[in-house]
Order: structure tokens, then C-alpha cells, then sequence
């Protein structure tokens, strides 16, 4: 590996404060809030990664496999909440989601 | 060098279309280069040495995840400019925010060092003489298969999850077949025999009423 691991550790951390400002830049939009947790979570695969391969060490990108099965579980399930909160109240406003409180 | 110069170029696009998913107006656009920053992300991984890992990124992610978010933005008939007020509002504190966790990670990142000793704390090495895909599949399938089997678990949950919650009992469409009233039908109801004068031609009977197809 020839690209020294601080290079990988500056772009996933620019990566993840673009998803943090992606979910300030966008209170009201759950599917770009969404994106942006996707971004945040890319940020931290590459860490993993990029620290598997200067390290030689295999269980950082097991972690990866692990950290990109919850992610796709979640993005599913917050797709289809999303879907039937869309039906049921024909916007996807995160700030009406507090008329949900019981 | 070529690999550097190739981290140089796919880490700028990715981080041009990362900002490209969260600044855009247009959310199809969004999810579009959020598809084009994961395969810069795969390109990452390849450069990283970790190849399985770029293309599990490259189709899970690009052929079923992104596609997945470009589908419910197209089922979904949003009003998305209302949805973009508040943009300048949160730009501030957004931007504020933003930059001090960045400040604060390359504070982290420039400050430390990878100890000398580390070699001999790894968990499992890389082997030499296997591909990564096989020993990714080695470790997975040995050392971590409990854990392989609960992310199979939280994947059924996350299906099983997704189809309860999206499933609505739809009221029965109107060519649904009815067993019970096509087993009740009986030839005296739908058929009648009429015996034809000559010359006269048939008169046709009165119309045995149809039975209701409820």
C-alpha cells in the first residue's frame, strides 16, 4: 500500500462532516437526511478499511461487511417508514413526524 | 505514483459529489451522484486493498441500496421545493458545526502514530497466498460465523420488517375470481331451452337476472 493512511483518514473525515452538514443543510428532506447518514457511514467503511490495509490486519474489513449489512437494513426500513408516513400524511416534513407522539 | 494520482482524482470526485448530494435541489439528482460517490468510495477500496469489499460497494450498494432511494423518490410525488426552505436559515450553524467537528478530526488525525509494536497485536493477519475474497470468506465463515448468521437475522428483520409495515390489504378488485358462486351456479339459471315455431323463429324468454358477482 503506497498512499499513506492519513490521505484516507482526511477525505472520510471531510466525507463525514459533509454528511453531518447535509443533515443540518436539510432538516425538512428525510430522504437527503437519509443520504446523508449513508455518506456518514461510507465515511467510517473507509476508515476501516484504509486501517485494514496498513495494518495487514483482516477484521476491519469484516467490520465493513458488518457495518454495510445495518446499513442496508436501515436504509430499507427508513424507506419503507418514510413510504407509509407519506400515505398516511401526504408530506415528508420532518418536522411534522411530532405529530406522531402519542 | 499512478495509484496515488488515482486516490488524488476518485477522493475529489467522491467528495464533489458528496457535496453535490447534499447542497442539490433536484433529490433524483441527489441520488445520483450519492451512486457516483459510491463507486469513487469502491475505487477507494480497491486502492486500499480491499477488493471484495469494492465490488460488495459497488453492487449492493450502487445496484440495490442508491437504486432503492432513486425508487421511493420517484414513487413519492413530494413537493421538494417546499421542502428546501430553510436552507440559508441552517447554512450558518450548519457550516459552524461542520467545521469544528472537521478541525477537531484532523486534530485527531495529525497527532497520532501507529505504534511499532502493533504487528504483533493483529487479530488475524492477512494471509499472503489467498485472495482477499478468500480470506474474507475464511474469516467469515470460521471465526465470525455467529455474527455472519445474526447480520442474516437482521436483514430477514429488516425485509419482513419492510413488507409489514408497506403492505396495505387492498379491497378485493373487481375480476377476483369467487369460488363459492361459480360452484353455486346451476344450469337452470343461466340457460333456457326454447322451442322454436316454424317459420316464427325463437322469441327470446325473459332474461334470467345475472347473478351478482359480489
Amino acid at each position: 500500500m503506497t498512499i499513506p493512511v492519513s490521505h484516507y483518514l482526511v477525505v472520510s473525515a471531510m466525507l463525514l462532516v459533509i454528511g453531518v452538514f447535509g443533515i443540518f443543510m436539510n432538516r425538512k428532506n428525510v430522504i437527503v437526511i437519509m443520504m446523508s447518514i449513508e455518506l456518514i457511514l461510507l465515511a467510517a467503511n473507509l476508515n476501516f478499511v484504509a486501517f485494514s490495509g496498513v495494518l495487514h490486519d483482516m477484521v476491519g474489513q469484516v467490520f465493513t461487511m458488518f457495518v454495510l449489512t445495518v446499513a442496508a437494513a436501515e436504509s430499507a426500513i427508513g424507506l419503507a417508514i418514510l413510504v407509509i408516513y407519506f400515505r398516511n400524511r401526504g408530506s415528508i416534513e420532518v418536522e411534522d413526524v411530532t405529530l406522531m407522539k402519542g | 505514483m499512478i495509484a496515488n494520482l488515482a486516490f488524488y482524482l476518485f477522493s475529489f470526485i467522491l467528495l464533489a459529489s458528496a457535496v453535490m448530494v447534499v447542497t442539490s435541489r433536484n433529490p433524483v439528482h441527489a441520488v445520483l451522484f450519492l451512486i457516483l460517490g459510491f463507486l469513487n468510495a469502491a475505487v477507494l477500496f480497491l486502492l486500499a486493498g480491499a477488493e471484495f469489499l469494492a465490488f460488495i460497494l459497488a453492487i449492493v450498494y450502487v445496484g440495490a441500496v442508491a437504486v432503492l432511494f432513486l425508487f421511493v423518490v420517484m414513487m413519492l410525488d413530494v413537493d421538494f421545493v417546499a421542502l428546501q426552505e430553510g436552507f440559508q436559515r441552517y447554512a450558518p450553524v450548519g457550516a459552524l458545526v461542520a467545521l469544528i467537528m472537521f478541525v477537531e478530526l484532523v486534530f485527531i488525525a495529525s497527532s497520532w502514530a501507529i505504534a511499532p509494536a502493533s504487528g504483533a497485536y493483529r487479530l488475524f493477519p492477512m494471509p499472503d497466498n489467498l485472495t482477499n475474497a478468500a480470506a474474507l470468506g475464511n474469516l467469515l465463515y470460521t471465526a465470525y460465523l455467529p455474527l455472519f448468521q445474526l447480520g442474516g437475522v437482521v436483514l430477514l428483520v429488516a425485509m419482513i420488517g419492510a413488507i409489514v409495515l408497506t403492505h396495505r390489504d387492498k379491497p378485493r378488485p373487481a375480476r377476483a375470481q369467487n369460488l363459492a358462486a361459480q360452484h353455486a351456479r346451476k344450469p337452470e339459471d343461466t340457460l333456457a331451452l326454447v322451442r322454436a315455431q316454424l317459420g316464427q323463429g325463437a322469441a327470446l324468454p325473459e332474461a334470467a337476472p345475472e347473478k351478482e358477482h359480489s
